[in-house]
C-alpha cells in the first residue's frame, strides 16, 4: 500500500487503517461531509462560471457589437500567470498550520466578484481583464481545494471522494448553460440579467464554503505528524523540496510526460468534427457528450481506483485516450464513430482528473498536501499546454491526420515509460 | 457554530440572492417589455411590404433597431431620406445584406437548451429560398452585384471554462446550384506568393468583385491580410497586412477597411481607412473613432458603418478619400444595403 508513503518518516505505517472516521459499526464507505460539501461548493460555482461562459461570446457579438477576436490575446499570458498562481495557493494554504480554507475561500471570492464586473465591462480589453482576475481566483483555489479533499478522507477511499467531487463540478457546468439560457428566454436578451444571477450564484458557493467547510481539515495522522516537529510552516524552499520525493517525483513527470501527448479538447473537437465530417453546427454539443461521460463515470473509476491502485488506473485512462486517437485516426467516420470517441474521451477524464489528484495526495505527507497537489496540476496543465503549442505548429507543418498519429505515437512512448516509473514506485512503497 | 445557526444563515442568503437574482431577472423582463413600445422621439416604423426589386426611388434596407413592435426586422426608408419614416418588412434578422433581388439574413433560432443560427437566402419578396445551419453567432453578410453568390461569417466559440479561443467560419454559396463551400479556411491559400498551411487561419469578411471573385480577411499567426479569392480555383492570395473586413467600391478599384493602428489604445485599435488596390496606398478617412464593422459603400465616394448608439448602433457616413467630417445618417440602425 502505498499510502504507507505519506507517513514515511515515521515508522508507524500499521496504524494507516486507523483513522478518525471509522469507528467501528459506522461504514467506512461514506464520503466525508467536508468533501460533500467542497463538491456543493464546486457544483454552484460551475454553474456560475459556465452561465457567464456560456453567454459571454453572444453577449460581445450579438449586443456589444464587437468582434471576440481579441479574448485569444491573454489566453497564452493567462496560462502561464494561471500556472504560477496555482503553485503559490498550494503552498500559501500549507502554511501558517494549513490555510487551505482562506486561500480557497479568497479563491473562489475573487471570481465571484468578477461576475458583477462584467455588468460594467463593456470594451474587450476590461473584459478580458476581467477573465484574467476570475482564472487567478481559478487557480488559487485549485490547489487547497484538492487538499482539503485528500485531508478529510481516508486514504484508501481517496479515489472515490475525488470522483464524487468531480462528478459535482461537472454536474455545475452541465447545469449553467441551461439556468444562463433560461434566464436569457425570460428576459430576451438580458445578459446584465444573466452576469447578476450569476453573480448571485457565485456568492452563494463561497456562502456555503465559509458556512460548511471546517476551518482545519485533519486527520489523526496528519495531528501526530504536526505534534511530532515543531509548528514550523513550509517555507517555499521545502514546497519545492517536495521533488526530492521519489514517489511525488515519479508522478509528476509521469503527469508531464502524458500532458505533453494529451491533445487540448478544443483541438479534439475540431478533429473530430473535421475527421467525421460532422456538420458544423452539431460542434457545440461535442464538449456536452465529454461531459456527461465523465459526470457518469467519474464516482464508479474514483471507486476502482481505490481498489486497483490510482496510478494504474491512471496509465489505463491515457490507454483509453490512446483508443479514441485510434478511432480518430481510422477511416471509420460518422455519428458511431464520434460517438465513440466522446465516450472514450470522457472516460479518460474520469479515470484519470480525480484519481490523479488522488494518487498525488498518497505521496505527499499531509503538511504539504496543497503543495504537492498544486506541483502536480501545474506540471500537468502547462505540459497540455506546450502540448497546443506543438500541435498546432505540427498541424500547420504536416496536416491534422499526421499530428494526431504523431502524437498518439508519443502518447504510446509516454505511457510505456510511465509505466516504468510508476511500477518502481510501487515496488519502493510496497 | 452550531449546525442550525449555519443552516438559518444559508436559508437567509438564499433567500436574499435569490431575491436580488429575482429582481435583476424582472427588472430585465421589464425592461425588454419596455422595447416593444415605441419611443416618444423615435423614428416611425410602419409594417408595410419590402421588396428587393428595383422601385423609382433609391432605397436604403437596414435591421431596424428602434424600439417597437418592428425591432430587429429588415425596415427600408428612402436613401435621400435616411431619417424618415421606416417600412418594416416582418423579417427578423442579426445580419442582412442584399443585392439585385437577392437577400441574405442571418437569424437566431432560440431553443430551449441554446440558440442555434441559420443562414437563409431570400427572393425579391423576402420569402425564404433556402436555409443553411450556421456554426455560430453571425457577424458579416454579403451578396454579390448580381444577386447570385452569397457570403456569410460566423463565431464559433470552443466551450470549455471561460474559454476565450473565438475562431470565425466564413461559406459561400452559390445560389443558382446551391452549392455550399461552408468553411474558406478550406481554400488552397498563397501568401506572399507561396503556399501557406496553418492550423489557425480564420477567414471572415467576404466582399464580391463579382460571382467569381471576391475579397476578405485572412488571419493567421497573429497578423491579419486582405486576400483576393476565387470561387472556382478554391484559392485565397495575400494582397495586403493589416486589412480586416474589407468592402469593395462599386467601380472595384478601392476597398475599406479596418485598420489596426499603433499608438491606438487597445480599447479601440481600429481606424477606417481606404486602399487603393492598384497603387497600394490607403488613406485614413476623416472618421477618427474605433471602428469595428464592415463599412458599406453608399456610392464610388461615400461609405456607410455602424457605431454604437443610445438603442444598440446608428449608421454613420463619411467621405471615402480622407476629406469631410463623419455625419450620423440615421439612428437605431445597423446591417445597412442600398437598393437601386
Amino acid at each position: 500500500m502505498y499510502l504507507a508513503d505519506s507517513r514515511s518518516t515515521g515508522s508507524r505505517g500499521t496504524e494507516a487503517a486507523v483513522v478518525p472516521d471509522t469507528r467501528p459499526g459506522r461504514r467506512p464507505a461514506a464520503v466525508p461531509p467536508t468533501v460533500l460539501a467542497l463538491g456543493a461548493v464546486s457544483l454552484i460555482t460551475d454553474v456560475s462560471s459556465e452561465m457567464v461562459a456560456a453567454v459571454l461570446p453572444l453577449y460581445v457579438v450579438t449586443a456589444l457589437g464587437l468582434s471576440p477576436l481579441g479574448f485569444g490575446l491573454l489566453d497564452g499570458i493567462n496560462n502561464g500567470v494561471g500556472a504560477l498562481v496555482r503553485l503559490a495557493g498550494g503552498h500559501l494554504a500549507d502554511r501558517g498550520g494549513r490555510r487551505h480554507k482562506v486561500v480557497a475561500g479568497l479563491g473562489y471570492g475573487l471570481s465571484a466578484v468578477c461576475k458583477p464586473l462584467l455588468l460594467l465591462a463593456h470594451t474587450l480589453p476590461v473584459i478580458s481583464a476581467v477573465l484574467a482576475v476570475d482564472r487567478t481566483g481559478k487557480g488559487l483555489r485549485t490547489a487547497p481545494r484538492d487538499a482539503m479533499i485528500s485531508l478529510s478522507t481516508e486514504p484508501e477511499h481517496r479515489g472515490r471522494a475525488f470522483g464524487v467531487h468531480r462528478a459535482m463540478d461537472t454536474t455545475g457546468a452541465l447545469l449553467g448553460p441551461l439556468v444562463a439560457f433560461a434566464v436569457l428566454r425570460a428576459t430576451v436578451d438580458g445578459y446584465d440579467a444573466v452576469f447578476a444571477v450569476s453573480g448571485c450564484v457565485a456568492a452563494l458557493g463561497v456562502l456555503v464554503l465559509l458556512l460548511f467547510v471546517p476551518r482545519r481539515v485533519t486527520l489523526a495522522d496528519a495531528d501526530a505528524d504536526a505534534e511530532r516537529r515543531p509548528e514550523r510552516p513550509p517555507a517555499l524552499r521545502d514546497s519545492l523540496a517536495l521533488l526530492r520525493r521519489p514517489d511525488l517525483r515519479r508522478l509528476t513527470v509521469c503527469a508531464t510526460l502524458l500532458g505533453l501527448t494529451t491533445v487540448s479538447d478544443s483541438f479534439l473537437y475540431l478533429l473530430l468534427q473535421r475527421e467525421g465530417n460532422l456538420p458544423a453546427h452539431l460542434f457545440p454539443l461535442l464538449p456536452l457528450g465529454t461531459a456527461a461521460v465523465f459526470l457518469l463515470l467519474a464516482v464508479p473509476l474514483g471507486a476502482l481506483a481505490d481498489r486497483v491502485d490510482r496510478r494504474r488506473l491512471f496509465l489505463a485512462g491515457h490507454g483509453v485516450l490512446l483508443l479514441g486517437y485510434g478511432v480518430v485516426l481510422s477511416p471509420r467516420h460518422g455519428v458511431p464513430a464520434v460517438i465513440a470517441v466522446l465516450v472514450l474521451h470522457g472516460t479518460f477524464y474520469a479515470a484519470t482528473d480525480g484519481v490523479l489528484a488522488a494518487a498525488t495526495a498518497g505521496t505527499v505527507p499531509a503538511r504539504h498536501q496543497g503543495a504537492g497537489q498544486a506541483l502536480v496540476g501545474t506540471a500537468q496543465a502547462l505540459a497540455r499546454f506546450a502540448c497546443s503549442l506543438a500541435f498546432g505548429a505540427a498541424w500547420s507543418l504536416w496536416g491534422e491526420r499526421t499530428a494526431l498519429a504523431v502524437t498518439a505515437a508519443a502518447l504510446a512512448v509516454s505511457a510505456v515509460v510511465a509505466s516504468f516509473l510508476l511500477r518502481t514506485a510501487d515496488e519502493v512503497s510496497a | 457554530m452550531t449546525r442550525t445557526a449555519r443552516l438559518s444563515i444559508l436559508l437567509a442568503a438564499v433567500l436574499l440572492l435569490g431575491a436580488v437574482g429575482t429582481g435583476s431577472v424582472l427588472y430585465a423582463a421589464h425592461r425588454s417589455g419596455m422595447k416593444d413600445q415605441q419611443q416618444a422621439n423615435g423614428p416611425t416604423v410602419r409594417a408595410g411590404t419590402v421588396s428587393l426589386r428595383p422601385t423609382a426611388g433609391r432605397r436604403l434596407l437596414v435591421r431596424n433597431l428602434a424600439w417597437g413592435p418592428h425591432r430587429d426586422e429588415i425596415a427600408t426608408v428612402p436613401a435621400d431620406d435616411p431619417e424618415g419614416p421606416r417600412t418594416a418588412s416582418g423579417v427578423k434578422c442579426l445580419r442582412f445584406h442584399a443585392a439585385a433581388g437577392t437577400g441574405v439574413c442571418l437569424q437566431a433560432v432560440h431553443g430551449a437548451l441554446q440558440d442555434t443560427y441559420r443562414a437563409v437566402v431570400l427572393d425579391a419578396h423576402l420569402r425564404e429560398r433556402h436555409r443553411f445551419p450556421a456554426a455560430g453567432i453571425p457577424t458579416r453578410a454579403r451578396v454579390s452585384p448580381s444577386g447570385r453568390m452569397v457570403a456569410w461569417t460566423v463565431f464559433v466559440s470552443g466551450d470549455s471554462y471561460a474559454g476565450t479561443n473565438f475562431s470565425t467560419r466564413t461559406a459561400v454559396v452559390d445560389t443558382r446550384t446551391w452549392a455550399i463551400d461552408d468553411n474558406l479556411e478550406t481554400f488552397h491559400i498563397v501568401k506572399d506568393g507561396r503556399t501557406y498551411r496553418a492550423a489557425d487561419t480564420n477567414v471572415w469578411g467576404v466582399t464580391f468583385a463579382d460571382d467569381n471573385r471576391f475579397y476578405a480577411t485572412l488571419a493567421t499567426g497573429g497578423r491579419t491580410y486582405l486576400v483576393r479569392g476565387d470561387v472556382t480555383a478554391r484559392t485565397l492570395t495575400t494582397l495586403h497586412r493589416n486589412v480586416e473586413c474589407p468592402s469593395l467600391s462599386p467601380d472595384g478599384t478601392r476597398v475599406a477597411y479596418k485598420k489596426r493602428v499603433k499608438g491606438a489604445s487597445p480599447d479601440a485599435p481600429w481606424r477606417l481607412y481606404v486602399l487603393n488596390l492598384h497603387t497600394m496606398k490607403e488613406t485614413p478617412t476623416a472618421e477618427s473613432r474605433d471602428i469595428d464593422d464592415q463599412a458599406l459603400w453608399a456610392d464610388d465616394d461615400t461609405l456607410v458603418y455602424a457605431l454604437p448608439g443610445d438603442y444598440g448602433s446608428d449608421l454613420w457616413t463619411v467621405p471615402a478619400d480622407g476629406t469631410g467630417t463623419a455625419r450620423r445618417l440615421m439612428t437605431s440602425a445597423v446591417a445597412p444595403a442600398y437598393l437601386g
